[in-house]
């Protein structure tokens, strides 16, 4: 089966698209690098290319996991399936 | 796949091999571009080097800038050298640096005899040596004659899901077969230089790793007006859905495969310690970091992107693979190595390493990279402060 959604290690609560875009309330098909298994999660938001879905439901000062390491924090709270970047996470660097 | 032991490539003096085997323009500094130009337009097959700076530096810097200079001169891309300075003494500084790799090597400088008699001087000198370089053959070398250069560049997350882990599988096999590596990206690696310093081979390359990275970070805390979030990621990265330099350093981080680095070097430092990997300490722009690496004495670079930079560099050929399908499909004229079918999952990631190999085994055969092919010769000199 295709993959639309590919996640680095089974800690992280973020995905990566890797198909042109998904749509809103689309069923997709997850990998997990990690350990090579699967899940799925219905989208919310249309994400494109290379942006990040959450894989569960974030509230504002949650970490965001990727590699298994953390990449930033939450600013804005974040549903499952809604889409993760620079309108709602932040850099704890700098 | 069974890995080739050897590549043809150019025998050097000092026992070094290149996979060019060019000849060389190199202006001492800015107001000589104009001189060294002219010679590389009258004598074909040479090719001038310009860039911006060489005069009145000091300390750090201007060792930075001899530094890179000889480094560019002594590459083993580089058959022979001619050098024009304005003036003599720092002109001859460096011609004896690069003479000590025993190629072919003259200076010219200005002063006193002006553009048209130092071009008429240098272009006769650069004829000679460029029929000279013209007679020489590509003859089998030893893998371990490659020196690899590594950096990313306009990353998206397929960087670092499949472009830069791909980067990481052709190390894993190569290192073992006794090739020098190196990879850089200072300010890129914050987030992940925790991790990174466990990567050190020893305890004292691990803290060497972080006395540089908290220099750098220093600086950056120092300087900055903002948190930096308009350079770190770039408009590109955040584009790609890069979202903060954390996730981009691990991204990153990835193309060093599970090898661990035997030392650190200052910016253009040849390594001295043998075979394996180093880091070394760079700005992440892509033009300074490969002209960096390439003045170390590095002479294959592999440089995965996401969106799609397309730098090259004069002397070291660098190819650029890539797991975007969109990049592959809107600017492919500028990628080597396409990898994106790991994304589709219809290639995994030793096979992807594989083709990685097999294209930088070609290049280092001769075969043109598409930044070659597009005469993407960017030589950026890094200066460290402002001059006196």
């Amino acid at each position: 089966m295709a993959t639309d959604i590919i996640i680095h290690d089974k800690k992280d609560n973020v995905g990566v698209v890797v198909i042109e875009k998904i749509t809103p309330k689309q069923d997709c098909a997850c990998w997990i690098m990690e350990d090579d298994s699967s899940t799925n999660i219905q989208s919310v938001d249309e994400i494109p290319l290379g942006h990040k879905i959450a894989m569960v439901d974030l509230k504002e000062g949650d970490t965001i996991l990727k590699y298994g390491h953390d990449i930033g924090k939450v600013v804005k709270s974040i549903n499952k399936g809604e889409h993760v970047h620079v309108h709602n996470v932040k850099t704890k660097k700098w | 796949m069974e890995i080739p032991k050897s590549f043809l490539g150019y025998k050097r003096e000092n026992g070094r091999a290149g996979t060019r085997n060019h000849v060389i323009i190199l202006p001492v500094d800015d107001i000589s571009n104009a001189c060294a130009e002219a010679v590389a337009n009258n004598i074909k097959g040479t090719i001038a080097l310009p860039h911006s700076y060489g005069r009145l530096q000091f300390g750090a810097d201007l060792e930075l800038h001899f530094r890179t200079m000889i480094g560019t001169g002594c590459n083993p891309n580089v058959a022979a050298v001619i050098v024009i300075g304005i003036e003599p003494k720092w002109t001859k500084k460096i011609v004896d640096g690069i003479a000590k790799t025993g190629k072919p090597v003259e200076g010219f400088h200005i002063e006193r005899t002006g553009d048209i008699g130092t071009t008429m001087k240098a272009s006769k000198k650069a004829q000679e040596f460029v029929m000279w370089a013209s007679e020489k053959q590509r003859e089998e070398c030893p893998l371990s004659d490659l020196w690899i250069s590594v950096k990313c560049g306009e990353s998206d997350t397929t960087s670092g899901l499949a472009a830069n882990p791909t980067v990481g599988n052709l190390m894993d096999k190569l290192e073992p077969l006794g090739v020098h590596l190196c990879f850089g990206e200072t300010s890129e690696l914050t987030g992940a230089e925790q991790v990174c310093a466990t990567r050190g081979a020893t305890k004292e390359a691990s803290e060497k790793f972080m006395k540089t990275w908290s220099s750098y970070n220093d600086f950056i805390l120092k300087e900055a007006t903002d948190d930096l979030s308009e350079s770190q990621p770039t408009a590109g990265n955040i584009a790609g859905g890069l979202t903060t330099i954390e996730e981009k350093a691990f991204g990153n981080f990835q193309k060093i495969g599970n090898c661990k680095f035997i030392d650190v070097l200052e910016p253009a430092e040849e390594p001295t310690k043998g075979k394996g990997l180093y880091f070394m300490d760079t700005s992440s722009a892509a033009a300074e970091c490969v002209t960096l690496q390439a003045a170390a004495g590095f002479n294959i670079h592999l440089f995965p992107t996401g969106q799609g930079n397309i730098v090259g560099n004069p002397i070291e050929p660098v190819i650029k693979l890539t797991a975007n399908p969109l990049t592959v499909k809107g600017m492919g004229e500028h990628i080597d190595c396409d990898v994106s079918k790991i994304l589709s999952r219809e290639m995994n990631l030793s096979e992807a390493g594989d083709e990685l190999i097999k294209t930088t085994l070609r290049v280092a055969n001769g075969r043109l990279t598409c930044a070659e092919a597009l005469g993407h010769k960017e030589f950026v000199m890094t200066k460290l402060y402002r001059s006196a």
